[in-house]
């Protein structure tokens, strides 16, 4: 199920309990790659999955955000607002929003 | 807001390092020395951008005194990947290069070679025989004039990434980042006012008074020992065995006492230099940087370049936003416009936003994090534009971002949603505070004010805590101490298990002896390795429970643990000490120990007021009051997070009013001293008032948010507001210098 209608992503999140699927949001330098489209629900259980079918969709999505078969140093995961370190075997629930963004450190 | 009452939790405890940090004890790395120590002095690039032709290093090896001279040749080829250090990653081949230049130099400073000998002078003298020729290259020191086509190139194989995509040409441009939240076009057609400005601000430096430094052991078994001033001693060991090429569990990585990092002391400079001279000397090789060499070869903040735009309705809601921001990354990729773009509207709630990003490489040394990295640069235009627009609309610049303030369920512009987090508790305290209430009066005399937001973290920390015969406690934790954390997480050790702060002491391990810690910085020692030891406690007293159960003669289940920390059962109940003392005597020793690795940002908040009065006749701003008031989530040691408060805040007033990079024509620094880089003392600045604000943050056992960085976020644009309300005059640029603001006042009135 795929969504131009949640750009902001404040009606993702208000149908969260209704979501049976977890909800992953296309990075805008991506969105080319994926029709223009700002989100999509997959059926997944851990971002390896997620990836996968985002590429499977999306040919070519997977090598703008992997290295050698992992989430890219230079970006980090963010699930349900949580950064995880876990990359490609990382959890998400079926209530789950997904994000890619830029990897950071503090001072 | 937290309401719990805590025993030791919110007290203010005398700190562990106390005394040895006022009488002078402590042992900072320069301290160290060891039988037959060598010193080693770095040759340093005079020119900002040249190609090495050549080196000739046997005037200054036959130099007598002289036991080894360096130089890349010596240093392995270290592959082109990236290596994850905990909080951040890093390519290890620009890492290696940083620390000696192989076929270029490029900024000032840039390490060229190195030379061990038996003083400091000799080595000194020798390194002036190394005779290097260089092919001068044109450089470049400005963000927006190393981003056209025809600037000098910095590395000829580089070309921007866009999220994988890779451009055809090179360019000194090595990352481009594109956020999109909704239609911005759209909302700024239907904004009823849009501000927008340029901003531009200068490269600055965290100016710590302990100079870099390190102490190098190679042993003749492969086994190297290093002594350093580094804000993590894991990623120290991993980058210097990761450079060198040995394997990590060779390398001994003891911390030091640390005077001061903000940032700067996480990637490592001098430490492979040092452990090579010692490989080629045989002798221990200690180290440290010269001031200068502290401004010109270590990792400053970045200057940046900024446009940003903002709409919003006739009732004060903002709608829209629109960034572009270039920040420079020094001369290598990798600087910290990531942060910047996920900052730059981080304090509103924005429907419809789009932001630009570049990083950007040009000849200045490799920028490094500088409390809440990024931020303080996008919060100088933010704040002034949301300042603008309340003035346009007739609205009271608090009013306007009370209205705005994100909350629990705001989304960023890079996407995640917020959870329960302080601002809108923060521009409340603010309201009330005794300084918002107090009317400023007088000539050329005007208050501002600003939000800031940093997101702080938890990554990875260890805990260990052997009881003592007597039920006090040994706790070995493995984050350097760099602002009285040694403290702050004893406290919490204190509070579980019943204890004072004084019956707990803390020691900082080395890479040996402590369990895997991720660095000092992120805002997220208290947070993080303070919950390491709140778990380790926990361990200890579910290991008691059972002991306690035999000693009792009464199943484990039985035994309870109340809050004040004391165990009961079978009509018996002792407190953790006694029980520690009778577990002893039966043959019983305890050890607890907790490694931990929260992901969870900790979403630190602050708001702040300045006072000002400008000399219209020089320019010159003299801050009359200042109040800084901050979201901790619950204040383990209240002087800290004071402490954290002030610190940050006055290093954000010499942000914005004095301090800047000057480069001379060839683009070498003029300012590479303490002397000429101006940076605020007490007699700037007044005492900073602080407002502790505690909402509490649900991921922590005692509702902890990291503190460190966001203090210095508000200081430029709170300044700048101040400013603009007394001399109506709006500042884009940093520093506010006299100069640069007297230019400006002149062309205001003159307008």
């Amino acid at each position: 199920m795929e969504s131009n209608a949640e750009a902001s992503g404040l009606v993702a999140a208000s149908r969260e309990s209704k979501r049976l699927m977890p909800i992953v949001f296309i990075p805008a330098q991506l969105r080319e790659l994926a029709g223009g489209i700002q989100s999509v629900e997959l059926q997944a259980t851990n971002v390896r999955e997620i990836v996968n079918q985002l590429d499977t969709k999306f040919p070519g999505f997977k090598d703008r955000i992997c290295t050698d078969g992992n989430i890219s140093p230079s970006l980090q995961i963010s699930i349900d607002s949580v950064i995880t370190s876990r990359g490609m075997i990382a959890k998400v629930q079926p209530h789950s929003e997904v994000h890619f963004i830029p990897a950071i450190g503090g001072g | 807001m937290t309401t719990t009452q805590y025993r030791v939790i919110g007290s203010r405890p005398v700190r562990h390092d106390g005394a040895d940090k006022v009488t002078g004890k402590a042992i900072y790395t320069a301290d160290t020395k060891l039988p037959g120590m060598l010193v080693g002095f770095v040759l340093r690039s005079p020119h900002a951008h040249a190609r090495i032709i050549s080196i000739d290093i046997s005037e200054a090896e036959a130099t007598p005194g002289v036991h080894a001279v360096l130089t890349a040749a010596d240093y392995p080829n270290v592959e082109n990947k990236m290596a994850d250090l905990g909080e951040g990653s890093i390519n290890l081949s620009y890492l290696s290069s940083n620390c000696m230049a192989q076929q270029k130099v490029l900024y000032r400073g840039h390490a060229g070679a190195a030379v061990a000998a038996t003083d400091v002078h000799i080595a000194e003298e020798a390194v002036k025989k190394i005779k290097v020729e260089y092919e001068v290259l044109d450089s470049v020191t400005w963000v927006l004039d190393a981003m056209k086509e025809d600037a000098p190139l910095l590395h000829d194989d580089m070309v921007t990434d866009s999220m994988g995509e890779k451009a055809s040409k090179p360019s000194n441009v090595p990352a481009h980042l594109h956020f999109e939240k909704g239609d911005a076009a759209a909302a700024f057609a239907e904004a009823d006012v849009i501000v927008e400005r340029e901003f531009k601000t200068a490269t600055v430096h965290q100016g710590y008074i302990e100079p870099h430094a390190v102490v190098a052991d190679y042993n003749e078994d492969g086994r190297l020992r290093i002594w350093t001033a580094t804000q993590g001693s894991f990623t120290c060991r991993q980058q210097t065995a990761e450079i060198l090429q040995i394997p990590l569990g060779n390398v001994l990585v003891t911390p030091c006492e640390i005077g001061g990092g903000f940032g700067g002391k996480i990637t490592v400079y001098l430490e492979p230099t040092a452990a090579l001279l010692s490989k080629k000397s045989g002798r221990p090789v200690r180290i440290s940087m010269t001031r200068s060499d502290v401004f010109e070869a270590s990792g400053p903040t970045p200057g940046s370049f900024m446009r940003v735009k903002i709409g919003a309705k006739n009732d004060g809601t903002i709608i829209a936003g629109e960034a572009w921001l270039a920040y420079d990354a020094g001369a290598y990729p990798g600087g910290v416009i990531g942060p910047g773009c996920m900052c730059v509207f981080s304090c509103y709630d924005i429907e419809h936003a789009v932001v630009d990003g570049y990083d950007v490489c040009l000849n200045k040394p490799k920028t490094s994090a500088y409390r809440a990295p990024g931020a303080t640069q996008v919060a100088f235009a933010t704040e002034q534009l949301v300042d603008e627009l309340a003035q346009k609309l007739g609205m009271c610049e608090l009013e306007i971002r009370q209205k705005n303030a994100v909350k629990e369920g705001s989304r960023r512009v890079d996407g995640p949603v917020y959870p329960p987090i302080g601002l809108v508790e923060c521009l409340d305290a603010l309201k009330q505070s005794d300084h918002w209430n107090t009317p400023l009066q007088g000539p050329n005399r005007g208050r501002g004010i600003a939000a800031g937001f940093w997101f702080g973290c938890g990554l990875k920390s260890s805990a260990a805590c052997t009881v003592n015969s007597d039920g006090t406690i040994n706790l070995l934790e493995g984050s350097t101490d760099i602002g009285g954390s040694r403290t702050s997480i004893a406290m919490q050790l204190a509070e579980v298990l019943g204890l004072e702060a004084d019956d707990i002491n803390p020691q900082v391990g080395d890479t040996d002896t402590a369990g895997y810690t991720d660095v000092t910085g992120g805002s997220r020692v208290t947070f993080a390795t303070g919950m390491a030891a709140y778990e380790a406690g926990r361990d200890l007293q579910q290991q008691m429970k059972t002991l306690a159960a035999d000693l009792w003669d009464c199943p484990a289940d039985e035994i309870t643990v109340d809050d004040d920390g004391s165990f009961s059962g079978n009509n018996r109940t002792l407190g953790f000490k006694e029980l520690a003392v009778e577990l002893f005597a039966a043959g019983e020793h305890l050890v607890g120990r907790a490694t931990v690795s929260p992901e969870c940002p900790t979403n630190g908040f602050g708001a702040q007021i300045a006072d000002v009065e400008v000399d219209p006749d020089t320019g010159k701003v003299t801050v009359l009051r200042y109040t800084t008031i901050q979201d901790a989530g619950k204040a383990i040691h209240p002087s800290y997070v004071e402490g954290q408060l002030q610190g940050g805040t006055v290093q954000g007033i010499g942000w914005a009013l004095n301090e800047e990079y000057f480069y001379k024509d060839d683009n070498s620094m003029a300012n590479a001293s303490f002397l000429d880089y101006r940076m605020p003392t007490m007699l700037d600045v007044p005492m900073i008032d602080t407002i502790i604000v505690e909402t509490g943050n649900p991921e922590h056992p005692y509702g902890v948010r990291g503190v460190g960085e966001t203090p210095i976020v508000p200081p430029p644009a709170a300044l700048a507001n101040a400013i603009y309300n007394a001399t109506d005059t709006r500042m884009t640029e940093l520093p506010m210098s006299p100069p640069k603001l007297w230019k400006a006042m002149q062309k205001h009135q003159a307008s």
